[in-house]
């Protein structure tokens, strides 16, 4: 019944004390939450969350465990996570390993027994900090520890696939700059066709094109587009000669290849919960999100890129287009070609446009 | 798009009556409606025919009807105030009804009346199961194979093909009236008879049954740019099978994985696209535990119970921002009312496990069939919120208020491993309690899953409540192992109780170590963003965000679960009692566990603690709050029973004191009050054993009327005629013990007289008087009340007054008090005096203007009525006669007897009026759901006692063109009085006997006061079970019946012979 112990130190002194599972490493990391009330097996192994700690604020975490079929990658780089409880006996028919058994596998640390909710409106009021999932009650030296690691981290380059590999399909030929894909958007362009090139972050454009892509996707990805500037540098000559889409860290890479800048934003956005509108459509649909930072409205008056989507409740830029060239980019995952997602029809739309650039079809 | 400014008057159909299946959830989603409405500047007319409710009050709506719901009212409502629109999607499936048939009628057509919010069009495609059907066909939807029928022949054919089990659904009907699972020949022919009759279009649905598959609920909202929001997802931990209403309910879903969730919210959010709902939609599927392979089973496209659960789980107001789209505006404009910076349009996320379980009138009626499917049963629900789907879930369970505390029986160790299996087996209404004593007692997990199909997560999460048990057994008096069942839900009294020590000593233990509860808000958004809503839950962790305020406060306990005796009134008052807390200038809070009601509604109180109505519970709260005292005299007997508990612990019970409260329900003390104020009452006594009550009902002779102290609507109550019944009473019905005697009254066969009155200690208030159409012996819940009196004379008024005012200063009452005098032989007695609020309350302030809940409360916090504007004594008398009339829901639930006694069986309640009391009588009757028809045949089996009595009441059902027919006894004896009467044959009769009658149709009235007596009993029971199925009026007082027939004899033509 009580289990052993661990510690999360916050950088500010503060302790939360609770339980063990998962791996055993203490691990540091920046510490972040997220809102959303299911898929905590994608949110675990989403890229984007690379070497930071997550709370989850829905407080049972792992009633549906594991299965072969949903993690968005075969490496979960995420640091670990806060729950208020881990589930040891999930139910659902496809699931085949635990939350814990998961973690520990993969060595990813979790503590449970935590009143999350505290921590999302700690952070919400205060912004994120650092923080450490210990397993010694130790405190001050923790915190030394944590004070004195490497603040840098490279997460793009920890989670990019180190060398290039073809995901077949008979349409279009996509290639994918990795800065942390989730492999539900690889499995979404095969399902609609599309042959599918993920190459590392730092491909040089030259052996991009020479892949004579039909369309080269940005994909999302940890950290800050300013973290990665070669791609930065890239996305305007890859846009002149075929269809570019990014999605969430592309997204935001893209808007600053364009002259655009990017900002914090009061309180993030980490939920699947978030209505975006669409400003062409005029239609509201509701999407998943992960980020702490957007394009700034101001800095795009300069540029030659049009905002095409907007957050309802902050009014912060969702999408991006260019007015001449075929670019078009998201904040937020655009979800499943004919998925589920009230924005299923953003992908729809970018292959289409790569069909008709090409001739395909 | 902005609001509509083309319209500016829109009427609003309220739900009617409290019944199963309909109950306070649309008190409240139509006052946020009419609040909602007028909040945009619109003129709000309202009708509806239940005065227990907060959406008949005034302040509400522009202009208040207290009118049946029947299209022929409405329409003359229509008519005289020309109205713009219609909105009927917040009036339940009796809102709907009514506006499907005054738009067939050609009603709003004829007087440019627009139906707002959904169209006409899709709510029929989604009620109307062959359009549905065909819908989802076009949209590759899968519905369960099914068919439509209209005949009995066609449900045959149906089982042909598609085979046993199959489930029928009645169309047009709520809360699955009449529908059924058939397993074999003789269920279907029962079932879908029923089913059809049900139907108002004589149609059901026949499906194939998916019993086991999981039964998901979306509840979403769509405006009509086409914005569409999930405002959440809730899993019933009964599989499909068991109507939700009934079945327990977590929110959110627990056992889905992402693509699960994403599937069927893609389903659900693209039905209501199609239907082109405009406004709030409930959505039920079915998921197969093994594969992706779903159904939808069906849509309401409209605000309903689940709504209101979904909007009390969340925070988020599906109804108030529903009457908002239909008026033009859209999600995505308007501000989510809960974070206030947030929009509507972002989707409610929740960091807390949301339990609904059902309150059954079990309680009430025990031999009632206790089997759970299709037909929803529950009068009531309860919700529970915690941060562990066990806390969430004892919470849940100790707010039931149906003496269970646990997972588990109070009295589990009396049966039989088979008889639990048996319990389990056939999903009888306590099944998750014999679940807890099945684990207990070791049968394993993958048993209980065989034998209910209910999900392992869930049975896993029941195993781990019955291991912590194990584990506090094993480690007695362990702080740590203290902490960690608290957080788990457990309750001082389970902890206590598996460590062999008393409430009070594990509150000590949770004193000295710091063990309480903190509260965390309940905001939209799972602490996203900033807000303060008031509205919160306990829970046993770190951060305390319900910091209280340095106001003066004072605590107002709710009513918990809807239940019969304890209906929307208490709520009423509750929140009347919140609204002067608030003019009085003190901070108010409420704590309740309802999620149906207004008084849960976060922005009607200063805070709400949604909690459950135990000592131990609220005394966290008190810890955390602080108030200078609590109020329980509005809550029924819920507050009631915990007032002494909570003084026991040192806090301020304000109003009437505890022990004048217990002056009035001791019986010794009563006497000795009443010998000092020179008020008499029917010669009585106690007994504490069988010997003493025969000895003691011998000397005041019979019948009496036998009933156990303390106890809430007349439960166990029962007039005895003589020695043998009151022995059978004294070992079956009750458990007489010195601390709980039995009450034996002389039973006054008279004139029941009831009065609610205010005090504030010096001053008494009568707003008036109402006379009981019954007899004494029904109970004062069952009864027709008239006012003002028909029968009294000045005199008896008068003595009325002088007794209510000794009473009522005599009992030092501070609020309200409810006295039942019966007058007999022109003396009046008083029956009974509860110093709290009562049933009558909202009636008598609907028709006297005077908020009496509210001057109670004035009176409580201090204030003189002389200081107010209203005179003492009695009010003066108001013009027009209003009455009324309980509403039952008898076709629910089989095997119930309808007799009415002093055991109350109503669940709701309406109100007629009108200039004359015959107009008002005939108003109330049929907005009670009776069809008062002016011909037709009258069908009499009455018991000797009464047959002269009938004999006066079939002639005069005769003299204005009845038919009589009557059965062999009681036909003699009208034949003999020269009426011409119809003889009918026994029941066991091969043809032509009574039951075929009722069957047939061929009767419009029965009239039936057999209850005594073996096979008369037993026949008159299936008479009145008939009647009942078939629709039929059956009257069991012939006092009804009288006032009935008056009724017909006022608006019809005599015939009589030259």
């Amino acid at each position: 019944m009580l289990k052993d112990k661990r510690y999360l130190v916050l950088e500010d002194g503060t302790v939360y004390e609770g339980y063990q599972f998962g791996g055993k490493a203490d691990r540091a990391g920046e510490l972040v939450f997220n809102t959303s009330m299911f898929g905590f097996q994608e949110m675990i192994t989403d890229s984007a969350y690379a070497n930071q700690i997550v709370t989850f604020s829905y407080p049972l975490v792992g009633n549906t465990g594991f299965n072969s079929e949903d993690s968005e990658t075969m490496k979960p780089t995420i640091a670990g996570i806060v729950v208020r409880e881990a589930a040891l006996l999930p139910s659902n028919f496809r699931t085949n390993e635990t939350l814990h058994d998961y973690l520990e596998r993969h060595n990813i640390p979790g503590i449970s027994g935590i009143d999350t909710r505290s921590i999302v409106r700690k952070i919400r009021d205060g912004g994120t900090l650092r923080a450490v999932l210990s397993d010694s009650d130790d405190v001050d030296a923790v915190i030394e520890t944590l004070k004195s690691t490497d603040e840098t981290v490279h997460s793009v380059r920890d989670v990019s696939t180190s060398s290039p590999y073809i995901s077949t399909g008979v349409g279009s030929r996509v290639v994918l700059i990795d800065l942390g894909k989730q492999e539900s958007l690889v499995r979404s362009l095969n399902s609609a066709g599309c042959e599918v090139t993920v190459v590392p972050h730092d491909t040089p454009t030259y052996d991009i094109l020479r892949m004579k892509p039909d369309g080269v996707i940005i994909s999302s990805g940890p950290g800050s587009p300013e973290d990665i500037p070669s791609i930065v540098d890239n996305v305007r000559t890859i846009a002149e000669q075929v269809p570019v889409f990014g999605v969430g860290l592309g997204h935001q890479a893209i808007a600053l290849a364009f002259g655009a800048k990017i900002e914090a934003l009061p309180f993030g956005h980490r939920g699947s919960n978030i209505p975006v509108r669409n400003i062409e459509r005029k239609t509201v649909e509701i999407t998943s999100q992960n980020h702490g930072f957007a394009v700034s409205r101001e800095s795009l008056e300069q540029t030659d890129l049009v905002i095409t989507h907007e957050a309802i409740n902050d009014d912060s830029v969702e999408g991006i287009r260019h007015k001449s060239l075929p670019i078009m980019s998201v904040q937020y995952y655009p979800g499943a070609i004919d998925g589920p997602d009230d924005s299923s029809y953003i992908l729809e739309e970018f292959i289409n446009r790569m069909n008709k650039e090409n001739n395909h079809a | 798009m902005p609001k509509r400014t083309d319209i500016k008057s829109i009427l609003v159909i309220g739900s009617g009556p409290i019944i199963i299946g309909q109950a306070a959830e649309f008190d409240y989603a139509g006052t946020q409606a009419c609040l909602s409405l007028r909040e945009e500047g619109y003129r709000v007319i309202l009708v509806n025919s239940n005065p227990a409710t907060i959406m008949t009050d005034k302040e509400i709506a522009d202009v208040v009807y207290i009118e049946p719901l029947t299209p022929d009212f409405i329409a003359r409502i229509i008519r005289k105030e020309q109205p713009d629109a219609l909105l009927p999607t917040l009036g339940g499936q009796v809102g709907l009804n009514m506006a499907v048939e005054l738009d067939r009628l050609g009603v709003l057509e004829e007087n440019n009346v627009e139906l707002l919010g959904t169209k006409l069009d899709s709510i029929k495609q989604a009620e109307d199961r062959d359009l549905f059907r065909n819908l989802m066909n076009d949209m590759n939807i899968p519905v369960p194979e099914s068919d439509i029928i209209t005949t009995l022949e066609g449900a045959y054919r149906f089982k042909e093909q598609v085979g046993y089990p199959f489930i029928v659904r009645p169309a047009y009907t709520m809360g699955g009236t009449g529908g059924g699972i058939c397993y074999n020949d003789d269920d279907l022919k029962e079932i879908v008879t029923n089913g059809l009759k049900y139907s108002p279009v004589n149609q059901c649905l026949l499906e194939k049954s998916i019993a086991g598959y999981k039964e998901i609920e979306y509840e979403v909202m769509r405006d009509s740019n086409d914005t569409a929001i999930v405002v959440c997802n809730m899993e019933n931990i009964d599989p499909v099978g068991i109507h939700t209403g009934d079945s327990n309910v977590v929110a959110p879903t627990q056992t889905l994985t992402l693509k699960e969730t994403n599937m069927l919210r893609d389903v659900s959010l693209s039905v209501v696209r199609a239907l082109g709902i405009e406004g709030g939609c409930n959505v039920q599927l079915a998921l197969d535990p093994h594969s992706f392979n779903y159904y939808i089973i069906e849509v309401n496209p409209r605000v309903s119970r689940s709504s209101a659960l979904a909007s009390k789980a969340t925070g988020f107001p599906i109804a108030k921002l529903a009457a908002k789209i239909a008026v033009g505006m859209n999600l995505d404009e308007m501000k989510n009312p809960v974070t206030g910076t947030s929009y509507a349009s972002f989707e409610p996320s929740i960091d807390y496990v949301v339990t609904k379980v059902a309150r059954f009138p079990f309680d009430k009626f025990e031999k009632g069939e206790r089997k759970l499917g299709t037909q929803m049963k529950a009068t009531g629900e309860v919700m529970a919120i915690g941060r562990t789907f066990e806390e969430s879930i004892l919470k849940a369970i100790r707010s039931l208020e149906y003496g269970v505390h646990h997972l588990g029986l109070p009295n589990g160790d009396d049966f039989t491993l088979e008889q639990i299996e048996k319990k389990i087996k056939e999903q009888s209404d306590e099944r998750l309690f014999y679940i807890g004593e099945a684990l207990r007692r070791g049968i394993s997990v993958d048993e209980i899953h065989t034998w209910t199909e209910i999900d392992y997560f869930f049975i896993n999460k029941f195993k781990h409540i019955i291991d912590i048990e194990h584990e506090l057994k094993e480690n007695v008096d362990s702080i740590d192992h203290l902490k960690w069942a608290k957080t788990y839900g457990f309750s001082d009294r389970v902890i206590g109780h598996r460590w062999g020590k008393d409430t009070d000593e594990i509150y000590q233990m949770r004193k000295d170590h710091g063990i309480f509860p903190v509260y965390k808000m309940v905001d939209t958004c799972a602490a996203e963003f900033s807000s303060d809503t008031p509205y919160f839950y306990g829970t046993y962790e770190k951060e305390n965000e319900a910091v209280a305020s340095d106001r003066e406060k004072i605590l107002v306990l709710g009513s918990g679960p809807i239940r019969i005796g304890q209906g929307v009134e208490f709520d009423y008052a509750t929140v009347h009692a919140v609204f002067a807390i608030q003019e009085a200038g003190y901070e108010a809070i409420v704590v309740n566990n309802n999620p149906e009601t207004v008084s849960t509604d976060f922005t009607i109180s200063d805070k709400l603690y949604f909690e459950p109505l135990t000592e131990e519970d609220v005394m966290n709260i008190i810890e955390n709050e602080k108030p200078m005292g609590v109020v329980v005299q509005f809550g029924g007997q819920t507050a009631i029973n915990l007032a002494e508990k909570l003084e026991r612990h040192g806090v301020k019970i304000l109003g009437t004191t505890l022990d004048d409260l217990d002056r009035a329900e001791d019986r010794k003390r009563f006497e000795a009050l009443l010998r000092e104020i020179d008020v008499p009452q029917p010669l009585g006594k106690t007994a504490t054993n069988a010997a003493e009550a025969v000895e003691n009902a011998e000397a005041i002779g019979y019948p009496v009327l036998v009933r156990p102290s303390y106890v809430l609507g007349g439960r166990a109550m029962e007039i005895v005629h003589s020695k043998a019944e009151l022995e059978n009473y004294m070992t079956q019905a009750v458990k007489a013990s010195p601390e709980h005697p039995v009450l034996i009254d002389r039973y006054l066969m008279g004139k029941e007289i009831e009065i609610d009155a205010i005090c504030d200690g010096e001053n008494v208030i009568i707003p008036g008087i109402m006379e009981h159409i019954e007899r004494a012996g029904v109970h004062s819940g069952d009864s027709m009340a008239v006012y003002p009196p028909i029968t009294l004379t000045e005199s008896e008024i008068e003595t009325l007054v002088a007794y209510t005012e000794k009473l009522a200063l005599g009992l030092n009452t501070v609020g309200l008090i409810n006295i039942q005098y019966v007058l007999s032989d022109g003396e009046v007695y008083v029956l009974e005096v509860n110093p709290r609020s009562s049933r009558t309350v909202p009636f008598l302030s609907k028709i006297t203007d005077i908020p009496m809940a509210r001057l109670a409360m004035k009176g409580i916090l201090g204030q003189k009525f002389t200081d107010l504007d209203y005179e003492l004594g009695l009010q003066k008398v108001q013009d027009g006669h209003y009455v009324k009339a309980p509403v039952f829901s008898f076709n629910k639930l089989k095997n119930v007897d309808i007799t009415l006694g002093p055991e109350m069986k109503s669940t709701g309640e309406v109100m007629g009026k009108d200039s004359s009391l015959n107009k008002a009588l005939y108003k109330a009757l049929v907005a009670s759901g009776l069809e008062v028809k002016d011909n037709g045949t009258a069908l009499f089996t009455v018991a000797d006692k009464d047959k002269k009595e009938a004999t006066e009441l079939a002639q005069r059902l005769s003299k204005i063109g009845y038919r009589i027919m009557a059965t062999s006894g009681t036909a003699d004896v009208l034949s003999e009085a020269g009426i011409s009467v119809v003889k009918v044959e026994k029941i066991d009769a091969v043809e032509n006997s009574l039951l075929d009658m009722i069957n047939n149709g061929k009767v419009q009235i029965v009239i039936n006061t057999m209850t005594k007596g073996k096979t008369v009993e037993r026949d008159g029971f299936r008479i009145r079970r008939e009647s009942v199925y078939n629709g039929i009026p059956c009257l069991t007082s012939l006092d009804t019946a009288r006032t009935l027939i008056e009724v017909i004899e006022s608006m019809t033509f005599s015939m009589d012979r030259m």
